[in-house]
This record gives structure tokens, C-alpha cells and sequence, in this order.
């Protein structure tokens, strides 16, 4: 089939950007041409600010040298204008004469800064500042002239002001609002920001209208006169008060544009060959000019143009964060509020830390930090998401990370971070480090810093700060994922829920059968979304649905914990943390035989045996005579309880019977990720309930109930879900708030983070308040496990999983 | 170079799995992808020594069991951002049988 020819107007970041996820959906489809106005390959627009800063050079914000364009065949005219398309023959032309032909054609020629229509505003040294060129004739002026004012005292204006005051010139911004980034920021939180500006020696004039700028004899700037009469000088003026989307070449081939180009939600222009993308559009009556909306723009456009024809646009939230060093500030969302919305508040003007959460009918709507940014994303993620927070606003103010983080020396706020700390205590990866991968690399997604620096990519406790240096070292740019639009990975565009809802309505049986009717965009998955559907399959069609050994972790695999040198370990079920003299002889004589160099006992009340070879499982499984522990699998760990009322004098229930009986009904079980229990027969709680997925504390009068719970990687406490009377209620309850996790919960997501998705309120509705749905959720996993078969016995071990091979 | 071993009928590997081949040289992993091709590394991650016949295995890439790098099974490279190698050994398939040359 002859290509199709696919023509791109404008070398930017938006533009690029939809050429990369175009190429990773549809490599084969399109001839592709790009022309650029700029003398550049793609850079790092946002970068900017830093080489205006001299933190960073011209080719360190380079994101697609000349070679990423060779590589993949498409040809690019740099330093050439486009000034015309002719639509009927479908061909554009540059100003130098160059044409091309195209059957798609994608405009994303971005924005202009606003010059401000005064007299003088042609003078020599009175620019932008937008791309490479602006940022070279500051750095020049810097080095030549001493007065410089900034006028605009918005983002951009700030970050040129701080950049000129960085190289030595005496900067003044003129503001004509009364306070600094009023689109970002409420009075209270600019004003602490322009302290903080003023003390590193930034003047600002505010309510300044300015009427000329004043050249000399050579025809250069000297001064700024404001309305009044006022007059300060000025030998460099650079204008930051908006920008325009630069509608000029779309207006003049007669394509619809109202302050951007319209577009439709597949980012089509009003000519159904034509699309747009970036700071040029204008999509429900909007034009962004951050870049995280660019980047969903460019995902949908891409997808549309590979023909695949089903994402949509939906507009963005944007957040702020200003990329002064040492500033730390953070706005999202609605956040100035009406008479509809209520706000939360909270000014330490000597702290210098300042916080407002706006809530809209118990959501939050918006939110402004000033000095303590460390939950920002966190805030930002529940906006997205529109969650409601009825059920955490009483302590929605003080944030998420406020509870035990484990593996950086407790701190918490990235800003407070020198550079040589280390963020990352898995993989020994420093903050410095960080910021350098993501300036130079041009990462702009919690991934791609996970890839490239390993940091948060093993036990995930340092994502939050992560997500902080991602945040203050991009900007606006970091936009976390709302959690409701995650897909389930790489290899399709469908969310967790829209693949379970399909497998049960479709009664999908195998992986195959669901990537085929999901259209899964990969032959056969990947790593990430295998072991995720084998789960789904199992938990929709139980005893139906086929399992599928190679889509599961090793572990599962072999029924033993992997260790470092390749062999496993072994944990027998001991139901409740209950053994008996002969299972111990046993246990000790099979550690002699196989030569067992570690028994442990772990931290669930269970005996690990350390040090088996894969090939030595079967056996060692034969001679235990136990069954498995499932140790190793996102199933149920152990139940642990303390001693109880049989012989603790201060015990008034039977924890270890009830533990007991519990493990005995959920053995063999499944579930998103590792689950864990405890029973205590007290309130002194020595099983340690609090931290455990499901926990039960013994009370005189009956049973709480507790879920939620978690002792591992961050430290989260259990919530109250119910409390009832007897051991007979305590098996429903638990055992249908562990079906509803079942059902529910994405893979890989422990309790916590379940209920922090939907909600305790939205829990105790099911579980608690719904005697009907309880009973069939109780019902559905007795169903489940029923027939489930311990994978250890003789007859349930698949032999050539485990026998090497030789010659 | 070394002489062609005959070491297992293609049948006796899962699809998307893998078997191990005990050598006095240390272990091989013989991999089966879903479109019935075979390859073999040397059954060592470039990153830590992980048994790399025990990871995840989709199209031409296996995930390293230990900390999942992923390596492409033509030729043992770790892939990007990742560097190292396994090590790759050649093998073919004649009438659904495998042979390795050692």
C-alpha cells in the first residue's frame, strides 16, 4: 500500500510529541514531513528558565537531536516558515518556496508572546520570551547592560526575572494586577512570594500601567514610562504578559479560529484532513499553554491519526509550580472559590508556609501551597479524580505524608533535601541525580524517571518525593495521571475497570481471548499486563476461566520465594501460627536433608526454610507433608494472632481459634496483591491488627473489625470498618470485604490503596449497610475457593516446571 | 565454534516459558516464544546473576526475575535504558526438535 503523506507545521513539543505516540501506535502508515520555523530540533521549552538561570546550556534541552528525525524517516526543514496551505491541492508552502504534499496535515504551530501595543514597543532590546532566541538576547543583554524590567508578573515573568537577577542585572518586574500570578495564586500566598523574591533583590512595581517605552539616539530602549508620569530605566524589556496562539497561517487558509484553532475532542480542525495540536488550539473554548495538556492532546491526535479512532480529548486541570531555586510553591485547579465552595485554610506567616484547599459539595476543586508544596500531587490527583473526601477532610489539611515513609532518612519535603541525599534507598539514587536525568533526559513522567534512574521503580516509598523533584524541576509540565483514566499498561488504552467489566460481561476464559476481543495493541502482552489479566480471569470465572503459568511471577510459578541467588524458600501453611512437636521434627528433618542453610521464623509467625534448589521443591514438598503457605503470592499470606483467651490472663476472646478458623477459609485465595490478616484477643492488640489488611481486635462484648491496614513499605493504620458480636459475623464481614477487594481492587493494589480509591464510606455501604450484597459477596468467594487445590500436593505439581535439562 | 547438540523436543518447552539446561559451564536457558521460536542465554542477568529462565516471557524479551531488567532474547542485550549483556547461544529447530551449539 502506498504511504500516506502526513505534513507537520511547527517543530515544537506538542508537535513532536504526537509524532512519537503516532510512531509507537503506527510506524508504517505516513511519509512524514515536518517543518519548523526555529533553526532547532525539538527542545525543552520549559527548560528554558534554567539556561536563562545558567544552570543549564542550549544542548542540554535538546530532546530530539537531528538523529531521532533520520532515524525514523522524516524529513525536516528547519528554519523554514510555513506562510501557506493551500487546502484544495493539499500542499503547504514555506517562504523559501519549499512545498509538500500531504493527505493529513498537523498543525501545531503554538503561541506568541503578547506584545503590548505601546509606542517604543519596536525598539531594539524590548522582546518575548518564548524560545531559544529570546533566551540568547537576554543572556547578551545581561552580559552588556545593567537595568532590566520585566513586565508581566506572571510564571514566565518571574522565572525571566529570576534568570536576569541570576546574571547580574538589577530587574524590576511591573505587574498591572495587584498581586503576582493572579491566575495562580490569592493575594495572601503572592505576597509571601514576592517577599521571598525581594529578599534574593528583585524590585516590583504593581498597578503599574505602562504607557511607553523611551529609546535613545541609536534607536535601543532606555526607559519605561507608566501611566502618570513615572519613569525608570530600562536598557532591556522583555514582555511576559500572555501569550497568543498563533493562529496566523491556519486563519489565512480559511480554517475556523476563535483564539486558537477550534478543535473537535479528536483534535480536528474544522477541516477533516487538517488537525491541531498544543498552544495554537483552542478545544472548548480554551487554550492552555502548559505543557502537560499538550502532552493528552498529543496522545489523542496520535491515536486518531494511526486510525484507531478512540480516544477523546476532554480538556485538562493544570497545576503550577514556579521553577525558582529555592521557592516552593504549587496551585491547581479552582482555587479561588465562590459563594458554592468552602475553603480550607491554613497561614503561618512566620513559618512561611501557607495552605488552601477548596471543596466544592465535599470534593475538592482546588488547591494553593505556598512554602510546604510536598502534597501537591497528592491534592492534585484528588482533583483530577473528583473523589469525594467526606470521609478524610478532617485531616485532608495536613496531607498524606505524614505517617512513617520508610527508607530516606524520614524526610519528607524534597525542597528541604540537600542534593547529595539519597532519595531512593533500594536502588541508591540521590536527589541530584534525579534532577540532572530529568533536565537532560527531558523526563516528564513519574515512569520515565523510574526507568531512567531507577529511583521509586522497586518498593515505590520514595514515589512522593519523586513526584516532588519532578514537579519543581518541570513545572507546570508534571501532570500525575487521574487515577480513574490509568490504563492498564503499555499495550492498551483501556483502563483496569474496562477490561474486568469485559471479561465479566463477555465471559472472556483466556488471556488470548480477551486481548483479542480488548484489541490489545501487542501480540502477547507484556510483563505488566499478563500477570493482571490471568488474575482477572481467575477472580470473574472461577473453576472456568483458564490459568496460565507463564503469565505469572516466577513465584507463583514455583510455589517458592525466589531469592537473590536463584533459589527459594519454603513456607509450610501453620494455620493461626499454630505447630505441633511432629510437624516441627519434620520441618527440622527436612531442613537436615536438603541442607537447609537458614530457618527463619518470619514475621507472619511462620518457619522459612532458606537455600532450596528449584529442582529440590517437589521433594521437599513430599517429605514436609504440609501444605503450601503461599508465602510467595499475591494471595493470602498468613492470619497471626496473639495467644488469646486459652491462656493469656488478659485476653477475653479466643484470637488464636478465630485465626485459626479464618486462615482455614481463605487458604488457597487469590487477590490483587499479597493480603494479610491478625486476630488479637484483647485490646492490648499483640498480634498487631492495626497494620494488616484485615485485623481483628477482641473485645469483651464482641469483635472489631479493622481493614485497611499496612506494615510494609509505608506505614498505614488499619480503619474501624464494623464491630459485631459474634465469630460466625466476624467470618461474613471479613469474608465479604475480602471478596469486594477481590472484585475490586486493580492489580497490584494492596487494601490501602483500594479503599483510599473508593472510600471507607463506600465500604462500610457494601459490606457493612447492604446485609443482601454481603451475603452474595460472602457467597462468590466460598465459591471461588471451594475446589481450589494445594499446589503442593503430588498430584497438583506440574513435573517439567521444574527438571533442568542435560545433554 | 561448537558442534550441534541435540537437547529437547520444541513440545517439552511452554510457550512464552522457558527450560534449563544444567552444562559444566553453568546453566542455559532455552527460551519458546508464542511464535514458536527458540532462543538460548546463558542463564545469568547482566545486572545481579538472576536466573533469567524464570522470568516473564513476551514476544522477544524475557523480564529478569530479580529486578526486572528486561533482555532480549536474539541477542542477551539488557534493553534501554539498561546496559549489559547475557550472552546469547545459537541455536535451531529441525522437525520440532532443538539443538544448541556448544
Amino acid at each position: 500500500m502506498k504511504k500516506m503523506k502526513l505534513v507537520m507545521v511547527g517543530n515544537g513539543m506538542a508537535g513532536v510529541r504526537t509524532l512519537e505516540e503516532l510512531l509507537k501506535l503506527e510506524s508504517g502508515i505516513y511519509d512524514i514531513t515536518v517543518f519548523g520555523a526555529e533553526p532547532y530540533p525539538n527542545y525543552n521549552r520549559i527548560m528554558l528558565s534554567p539556561v536563562l538561570a545558567g544552570e543549564q546550556g542550549i544542548n542540554d534541552i535538546i530532546l530530539n537531536d537531528l538523529d531521532w528525525y533520520k532515524d525514523n524517516h522524516i524529513t525536516l526543514h528547519m528554519n523554514k516558515k510555513v506562510v501557506r496551505i493551500d487546502r484544495l491541492k493539499k500542499i503547504v508552502y514555506a517562504e523559501d518556496g519549499t512545498e509538500a504534499e500531504y493527505d493529513r496535515l498537523l498543525l501545531a504551530t503554538g503561541s506568541m508572546p503578547f506584545i503590548l501595543p505601546v509606542p517604543g514597543n519596536d525598539l531594539d532590546g524590548v522582546i518575548g520570551y518564548r524560545d531559544i532566541q529570546d533566551t540568547n538576547a537576554m543572556i547578551d543583554a545581561a552580559a552588556k547592560y545593567k537595568h532590566a524590567v520585566v513586565i508581566g508578573g506572571g510564571l514566565l515573568g518571574l522565572e525571566a526575572a529570576n534568570g536576569l537577577a541570576l546574571r547580574g542585572m538589577d530587574v524590576t518586574v511591573v505587574h498591572l494586577m495587584p498581586w503576582l500570578m493572579e491566575r495562580q495564586l490569592d493575594r495572601a500566598s503572592a505576597q509571601m512570594l514576592q517577599s521571598s523574591l525581594e529578599a534574593k533583590g528583585l524590585k516590583f512595581l504593581l498597578e503599574m500601567n505602562t504607557q511607553e517605552l523611551v529609546g535613545d539616539a541609536s534607536g535601543r530602549v532606555q526607559a519605561i514610562r507608566f501611566k502618570g508620569g513615572t519613569e525608570i530605566p530600562a536598557d532591556l524589556v522583555v514582555m511576559a504578559v500572555g501569550i497568543r496562539p498563533n493562529t496566523a497561517l491556519a486563519e489565512s487558509a480559511g480554517i475556523h479560529c476563535n483564539r486558537g484553532i477550534v478543535v473537535n475532542d479528536t483534535m480536528q480542525t474544522f477541516d477533516p484532513s487538517i488537525y491541531a495540536v498544543g498552544e495554537c488550539v483552542s478545544h472548548r473554548g480554551t487554550a492552555y499553554g502548559l505543557v502537560a495538556p499538550l502532552f493528552d492532546m498529543a496522545r489523542v491526535c496520535a491515536n486518531h491519526l494511526a486510525r484507531m479512532g478512540i480516544a477523546r480529548y476532554q480538556g485538562s486541570v493544570t497545576s503550577t509550580k514556579l521553577k525558582v531555586t529555592g521557592i516552593d510553591l504549587f496551585s491547581a485547579g479552582d482555587f479561588t472559590g465562590n459563594d458554592t465552595t468552602d475553603e480550607i485554610l491554613m497561614h503561618d506567616a512566620a513559618g512561611g508556609v501557607y495552605k488552601k484547599l477548596v471543596l466544592k459539595d465535599d470534593k475538592l476543586v482546588g488547591a494553593v501551597m505556598y512554602g510546604d508544596t510536598r502534597d501537591g500531587a497528592w491534592y492534585f490527583q484528588m482533583i483530577r479524580d473528583g473523589r469525594n473526601v467526606a470521609d478524610i477532610r478532617g485531616h485532608l489539611m495536613f496531607g498524606q505524608s505524614h505517617l512513617g515513609n520508610a527508607g530516606h532518612q524520614g524526610q519528607d519535603s524534597a525542597a528541604a533535601m540537600p542534593d547529595d541525599m539519597e532519595v531512593c534507598g533500594c536502588n541508591g539514587v540521590s536527589k541530584g541525580s534525579i534532577v540532572k536525568a530529568i533536565k537532560e533526559k527531558g523526563l516528564f513522567t513519574l515512569d520515565d524517571v523510574r526507568k531512567h534512574t531507577k529511583a521509586s521503580a522497586s518498593c515505590g516509598s520514595c514515589t512522593g518525593l519523586c513526584e516532588q523533584i519532578l514537579a519543581s524541576t518541570v513545572g507546570g509540565a508534571y501532570a500525575p495521571q487521574a487515577s480513574k483514566v490509568k490504563t492498564l499498561c503499555g499495550c492498551t488504552e483501556l483502563t483496569h475497570e474496562e477490561v474486568r467489566k469485559a471479561i465479566v460481561d463477555e465471559k472472556l476464559l483466556t488471556i488470548p481471548q480477551a486481548m483479542q476481543f480488548l484489541n490489545w495493541s501487542t501480540p502477547n502482552g507484556c510483563a505488566s499486563c499478563r500477570p493482571a489479566l490471568n488474575y482477572y480471569l481467575l477472580c470473574a470465572w472461577p473453576r472456568e476461566a483458564k490459568n496460565d503459568p507463564q503469565s505469572r511471577f516466577i513465584n507463583e510459578r514455583a510455589h517458592g520465594n525466589i531469592q537473590k541467588d536463584g533459589t527459594f524458600s519454603v513456607v509450610p501453611r501453620m494455620h493461626g501460627g499454630i505447630t505441633t512437636p511432629e510437624q516441627l521434627r519434620r520441618i527440622a528433618d527436612v531442613a537436615d536433608k536438603y541442607q537447609v542453610r537458614t530457618v527463619k521464623v518470619t514475621g507472619g509467625q511462620r518457619i522459612d526454610l532458606f537455600g532450596i534448589r528449584k529442582e529440590d521443591l517437589p521433594k521437599v514438598w513430599e517429605d514436609l507433608g504440609m501444605s503450601s503457605g503461599y508465602a510467595y503470592g499475591k494471595s493470602l499470606r498468613t492470619v497471626k494472632t496473639c495467644v488469646g483467651s486459652e491462656w493469656c490472663r488478659f485476653g477475653v476472646q479466643d484470637s488464636t481459634q478465630m485465626g485459626i478458623d479464618l486462615e482455614y477459609a481463605l487458604d488457597r485465595m487469590w487477590t490483587p496483591h499479597k493480603f494479610k490478616l491478625a486476630v488479637s484477643g484483647c485490646p492490648r492488640n499483640c498480634a498487631e491488627s492495626g497494620i494488616k489488611d484485615v485485623g481483628i481486635i477482641g473485645v469483651d462484648s464482641g469483635w472489631e473489625i479493622y481493614v485497611g491496614g499496612n506494615g510494609g513499605i509505608k506505614t498505614e493504620v488499619a480503619q474501624f470498618l464494623v464491630k459485631v458480636k459474634t465469630k460466625e459475623e466476624v467470618m461474613e464481614y471479613v469474608l465479604a470485604f475480602t471478596q469486594l477487594y477481590r472484585e475490586e481492587a486493580r492489580y497490584l493494589d494492596r487494601t490501602v490503596h483500594y479503599i483510599e480509591r473508593v472510600g471507607l464510606d463506600y465500604i462500610r455501604q457494601q459490606v457493612v449497610e447492604n446485609a443482601t450484597r454481603r451475603k452474595e459477596l460472602r457467597e462468590r468467594l466460598l465459591f471461588a475457593l471451594q475446589d481450589e487445590k494445594d499446589p503442593w500436593a503430588k498430584e497438583n505439581v506440574n513435573l517439567g516446571e521444574f527438571a533442568p535439562l542435560s545433554i | 565454534m561448537g558442534s550441534w547438540q541435540r537437547i529437547i523436543e520444541l513440545e517439552a518447552i511452554p510457550q512464552q516459558g522457558s527450560r534449563v539446561l544444567k552444562t559444566g559451564k553453568g546453566d542455559i536457558a532455552l527460551f519458546r516464544t508464542a511464535d514458536d521460536q527458540v532462543f538460548a542465554l546463558h542463564d545469568k542477568c547482566p545486572h545481579k546473576g538472576g536466573p533469567l529462565s524464570q522470568g516473564i516471557v513476551f514476544e522477544h524479551t524475557v523480564v529478569c526475575p530479580l529486578h526486572s531488567w528486561k533482555i532480549k532474547l536474539e541477542n542477551g542485550e539488557a534493553v534501554a535504558p539498561d546496559v549489559g549483556c547475557a550472552g546469547k547461544l545459537v541455536t535451531k529447530l529441525e522437525a520440532g526438535v532443538v539443538f544448541l551449539q556448544i
